[in-house]
């Protein structure tokens, strides 16, 4: 198969990728809205509008903001199947980024490429599924699973969950780039330690480290690229 | 009837279930459709199974932490409202937060199966869902438009893109890590007072113990050639080091 013919057949899949998420992601949109009424009509008692509309403005902006930030940096990572997939399904930073990454990294897909999107897809339904799976059985099994994954003893393990996929994700990509990661690392470490109130506004403060990170990495790049010269 | 048995009905697990189920026949036809045009590209079948492999055991541990998330919130608002949440477009950061502010904002004093009404329940579900959804509403409007601008299959095929775009990839990843490092460190160091070292310093650990078994993951995938060793690396560090969290807040107290 040459290469064009590669491109042919991949904008194809590209072009309805875009038709297919853009459907899906409009009923999803529907129905996750349409379910309060639904349930509203079931128990009685329809969502109560005007204060759905001041909560929606006292606690929504925050999150519209970080959805922008969110939706541009991500998007990148994510790829168009694998984008209208995360943000269908949520649980993004603590899920599906640090997997579609991983998937990326196992099997040495290059951003941008035909390759990239499959895999970035691949995963990120793969995950969604496994979430979807572990809830559904985790919530017909509540009874008898609630005692145990409440049992105190197990506390730690479960409040640990994002620092042992942060702390495994660093030593895996540090470890070639500590270049990089050296600076933004030192940055929000003090950052953190001098004003421990933005503890609490960690995912608000990946776009400053992200932006440092990125910046180190061009100048790191734009000097290897005069070195070859 | 109290209000957590109308919520926990086998009516209101339909409503749900069937949403949940309409996401994920579309996650299995975006997988179908992926995996084809993967071979129909050429590429490696190997490294798509493999993919599904990795992705499979990667998402367990996170995703019983999410159900952790489903069973703290079923005590206010009942089970099926935060299964669907945290199934479809939720985030369990998020849910807890929202849906505590929204209960604020429509006049409870906090989110409590007591204080609990059918018009509260389906005011706090609209609000979650109103909050979130701007994810999926930009991908609606912009993701075409913006993946276009970013990606160039032409220009990939010949190597063209493996230039900055993959390096700025990395960097914002190593941003990303970097930020949720630097918050366990100050979380130790000012978390209780500023520069005070009384803060919670098991995350720290955590994540530390986390790093020390992936390195062990890696050097036995890279010296010993067990390249199986790859796709459960990472859900096999965090496995070690969640139980190492369990192991030291027995032994430390």
């Amino acid at each position: 198969m040459t290469e064009n013919e590669k491109t042919v057949i991949f904008e194809k899949y590209n072009e309805r990728t875009h038709v297919f998420g853009r459907i899906a992601s409009v009923i999803t949109l529907v129905l996750l809205l349409g379910a309060p009424f639904v349930m509203g009509a079931k128990l009685g008692a329809m969502p109560n509008l005007p204060a759905a509309g001041k909560a929606v403005l006292a606690v929504g902006i925050v999150w519209f903001v970080s959805s922008i930030a969110e939706y541009l940096v991500y998007t990148p990572m994510l790829g168009a199947g694998g984008g209208y997939l995360a943000f269908m399904t949520g649980n993004l930073i603590n899920m599906k980024i640090p997997c579609a990454v991983n998937a990326r990294d196992i099997v040495g897909a290059k951003t941008g490429t035909p390759e990239n999107e499959i895999i970035s897809t691949l995963s990120i339904a793969t995950a969604s599924l496994v979430t979807i799976v572990v809830l559904a059985l985790g919530v017909a099994l509540l009874i008898p699973l609630q005692p145990v994954l409440q049992n105190p003893a197990l506390a730690p393990a479960f409040d640990n969950v994002v620092p042992a996929l942060f702390g495994a994700m660093a030593y895996k990509y540090f470890r070639h780039n500590m270049k990089i990661a050296l600076i933004p690392l030192a940055v929000m470490s003090l950052l953190f330690i001098f004003v421990p109130g933005l503890i609490s506004s960690t995912s608000f403060m990946i776009l400053p480290s992200g932006a440092i990170a990125i910046g180190i990495a061009f100048l790191l790049h734009k000097r290897s690229k005069k070195e070859e010269k | 009837m109290s209000i957590l048995s109308k919520l926990n009905s086998p009516t209101m697990y339909l409503i749900c279930g069937a949403i949940v189920l309409f996401v994920a026949i579309v996650c299995v036809f975006f997988m179908v459709r992926a995996y084809r045009a993967g071979l129909a590209i050429g590429m490696d079948k190997t490294k798509m199974k493999r993919t599904i492999t990795a992705s499979a055991t990667f998402a367990v541990l996170p995703s019983v932490g999410i159900l952790l998330g489903v069973i703290a919130l079923s005590g206010s608002l009942g089970t099926p409202l935060p299964w669907l949440r945290l199934s479809v477009i939720g985030a369990l950061h998020y849910e807890t937060q929202v849906a505590q502010g929204a209960a604020e904002a429509i006049g409870l004093s906090g989110l409590s199966a007591a204080e609990m009404t059918a018009e509260a329940f389906t005011t706090i579900a609209l609000v979650m869902s109103a909050c979130i959804m701007w994810g999926m509403v930009f991908s609606i409007f912009f993701n075409k438009k913006y993946l276009k601008r970013l990606q160039n299959p032409k220009n990939a095929n010949t190597g063209a893109a493996a230039g900055f775009g993959d390096t700025a990839m990395t960097a914002m990843f190593i941003g990303l890590v970097s930020a949720y490092i630097g918050s366990y460190i100050g979380g130790f160091v000012s978390g209780g007072g500023l520069l005070s070292f009384s803060g919670s310093w098991l995350p720290l650990a955590v994540a530390i113990i986390a790093g020390a078994v992936m390195a062990l993951f890696i050097w036995l995938a890279e010296k010993k050639n067990a390249a199986w060793v790859e796709s459960f690396s990472i859900a096999g560090s965090m496995l070690i080091a969640m139980a190492a969290a369990v192991v030291i807040k027995a032994i430390a107290g």
